[in-house]
């Protein structure tokens, strides 16, 4: 889309410096650990710019994926506190209650970490190929990946004694051998999950640089042209909806070690909702919008949130309204509308994010 | 007989509760292709509606018959202020009105719990609803029956409307066809904002018989919209055949395997159950046929 890629990759370089050298010096403990918690949240949100603001596809359960990493991860290190006994809120109702057979894969470190690769992308991989090849698109696809997060999210909440419930998983006390109350360990899983959070931004970078990034944009605009040409859209699609989903599953993975608990609340549709405010503040077609939105939602999220939690959520809620009413493109796209209002002349026409081809949805 | 016929009277009620939800969602998604969010906090608006009914009439019997129609008027009007304002500006991204009303549930929501007691209202259940029925040695709350007789009542009324006024020939044309429509001299904004009224008011009279059956709170719409919407999607959209027969579908599926299973297992399996049959017939149960591509 750029026509200057070294202008966007640039700026990972300065967001990775700012979050890799500058962050750690500057921000006291409290702050860094919840600057990691947003760039897991960015991570997510780096995965729905890439499926619903590229692809066009309304992602709207989010949670079930981010849920798979960061289950199995904190499975790993509820096991790994415990040692050999079995984990504590298990046997709380009953002394004698052995391990469930899905827990004991996650005693291997190994097994944990290809869990929270190949997880998400199983299911979304499954999911993704029964619904695009059937053409199932737009509000319906929506609601039922909404759908799905509400039903996992119930399920956890049901299944007291083998996933701890809403009182979900916590108090971990080792991160693959490291102490985690430990500052110097702490700093490295933040380092990790910045890290990380870079490495989808550079990965997105180059996938909108790819033919695949051209098509995946045509295909949102243009669905049946993309078939016409020849293409099968339903594989353009699903390969960024399985994208976003890994995405979402590792920013899930680093919040368990970051947090230090992961409940369904953190997952449920209002989690998938709050994940999708992020990228739509930010910029749903754009490079950092997601990461950037995701992180200021979060913030509000944790600050706001905790302090004045009427107020929040009516900021939320007038957020969504707001900036989807006024600016469908959300933040990243204000400079070039305040550039354009002042210099008039022969200007650009603008960006089609909201294709006219959109229009054909209603009468599906 | 009596493992059977339990939970296929509860299964028959919660599916009418469903269907009552859904027909409003199904009328403004069916001729719109706009998928309100905040339907369910209009659901919610109903119920509180009744209650505050309640402290004006608070002869039980009385109150939740004069409800009903207070229910559909305040929040057909939130329906239509929330068009007026928002969705005209938005038909022709379908997918963000879904966002944005996200948005305006979100708002609704904190607004009532902040109006009402956090812990949710009481509504006084009327004297004639607390009697039961003995079907085939099962005990059945007369509440369940009134919810299906709503129902019924909602459903004829609603397909009379359509089928035979002015208005309702109107909106069937326009969810037909709606360049057609308007090419022949219907005013589609006039339609549009009737058809939103009219659907939210239902969403108001769902709200109703919801808080006879559960609690009313402000989180009360939140847990009817999904599956209302499936109910919908699966249902088929632009006739109401396919939502009633997929609401009474969702309705026993969810009370059959939370006899079987557990209340909240229930829940997953029946959405399962809807994505499956999705894969089977994606345009759902009965479609309105058209050339269109999309």
């Amino acid at each position: 889309m750029t026509k200057k890629p070294w202008i966007s990759l640039s700026g990972i370089g300065v967001f990775a410096v700012l979050l890799l050298a500058v962050a750690p010096l500057v921000l006291s403990d409290h702050w860094l650990n919840n600057l990691g918690k947003y760039c897991c949240w960015a991570i997510a949100a780096v995965g729905i710019g890439l499926a619903w603001g590229r692809g066009g596809m309304l992602v709207m359960g989010q949670g079930v994926f981010f849920a798979l990493g960061a289950y199995s991860m904190a499975m790993h290190l509820t096991l790994e506190t415990a040692g050999d006994r079995v984990p504590g809120f298990m046997v709380l109702y009953d002394p004698l209650a052995p391990l469930p057979m899905f827990w004991e894969p996650f005693r291997s470190t190994g097994f944990t970490l290809l869990a929270i690769v190949l997880l998400p992308v199983v299911v979304a991989g499954a999911l993704g190929y029964a619904l695009f090849k059937r053409r199932v698109k737009g509000a319906y696809f929506a609601i039922l990946t909404q759908a799905l997060a509400v039903a996992l999210a119930t399920l956890i909440s049901s299944t007291i004694r083998e996933t701890g419930g809403d009182t979900g998983l916590s108090d971990f006390k080792y991160f693959f051998g490291f102490v985690l109350n430990d500052p110097a360990n702490r700093l490295m899983v933040y380092l990790i999950a910045a890290t990380l959070l870079i490495v989808c931004l550079l990965a997105v970078w180059q996938f909108y640089r790819s033919r695949f990034g051209e098509l995946l944009v045509a295909t949102r605009d243009a669905e049946e042209r993309v078939r016409f040409l020849g293409y099968d859209p339903a594989n353009v699609k699903l390969v960024a909806f399985v994208v976003s989903a890994l995405m979402a599953s590792i920013g899930g993975a680093m919040f368990v070690p970051i947090v230090g608990i992961i409940t369904p609340a953190e997952i449920g549709a209002a989690a998938s909702i709050l994940m999708i405010a992020g990228v739509a503040l930010g910029g749903r077609a754009s490079l950092f919008g997601p990461a950037l939105g995701a992180m200021a939602v979060g913030w509000g999220q944790s600050s706001l949130g905790s302090t004045w939690p009427d107020g929040w959520t009516y900021i939320l809620g007038l957020l969504f309204v707001v900036v989807i009413l006024f600016l469908p493109n959300g933040l990243s796209s204000l400079p070039a509308r305040l550039m354009r209002r002042q210099r008039p002349g022969p200007v650009e026409p603008p960006a089609p994010a909201i294709a006219p081809a959109e229009l054909e949805e209603v009468k599906s | 007989m009596d493992a059977l016929i339990a939970p296929l009277l509860n299964g028959s009620a919660q599916g009418a509760l469903l269907l009552l939800a859904a027909l409003g969602l199904s009328l403004t998604f069916g001729q719109m292709g706009v998928i309100n969010m905040a339907h369910g906090e209009f659901l919610m608006i109903g119920a509180f509606a009744a209650y505050l009914v309640q402290q004006v009439i608070t002869a039980s019997d009385l109150s939740i018959p004069v409800a009903l129609p207070v229910a559909f008027v305040v929040a057909g009007l939130f329906g239509l202020l929330l068009e007026v304002t928002i969705i005209r500006w938005m038909y022709r991204r379908p997918l963000d009105t879904l966002l944005v009303t996200v948005g305006v549930g979100l708002i609704l929501q904190q607004a009532a719990l902040q109006i009402f007691p956090s812990q949710g209202v009481p509504v006084e259940k009327p004297g004639w609803l607390d009697g039961q029925m003995n079907i085939l040695g099962y005990n059945w709350p007369l509440r369940q029956l009134f919810t299906i007789l709503l129902a019924g009542v909602c459903v004829a009324a609603l397909s009379a409307w359509l089928k035979y006024t002015s208005f309702g020939r109107r909106i069937r044309a326009t969810v037909h066809n709606r360049d057609l429509a308007e090419t022949s001299g219907i005013s589609t904004r006039t339609i549009d904002r009737l058809t939103f009224f009219v659907g939210s008011g239902l969403a108001g009279v769902a709200g109703v018989a919801a808080s006879l059956i559960g609690g009313t709170n402000s989180q009360m719409g939140a847990q009817y919209i999904i599956p209302a919407f499936l109910v919908v999607a699966a249902g088929g959209i632009g006739q109401l055949k396919g939502t009633i027969v997929a609401a009474w579908a969702v309705g026993l599926a969810l009370a059959f395997f939370a006899y079987w299973t557990t209340g909240s297992l229930a829940q997953v399996l029946a959405f399962i159950l809807v994505i499956v049959f999705l894969q089977v017939r994606p345009q759902g149960l009965f479609t309105v046929r058209t050339r269109s591509l999309a």
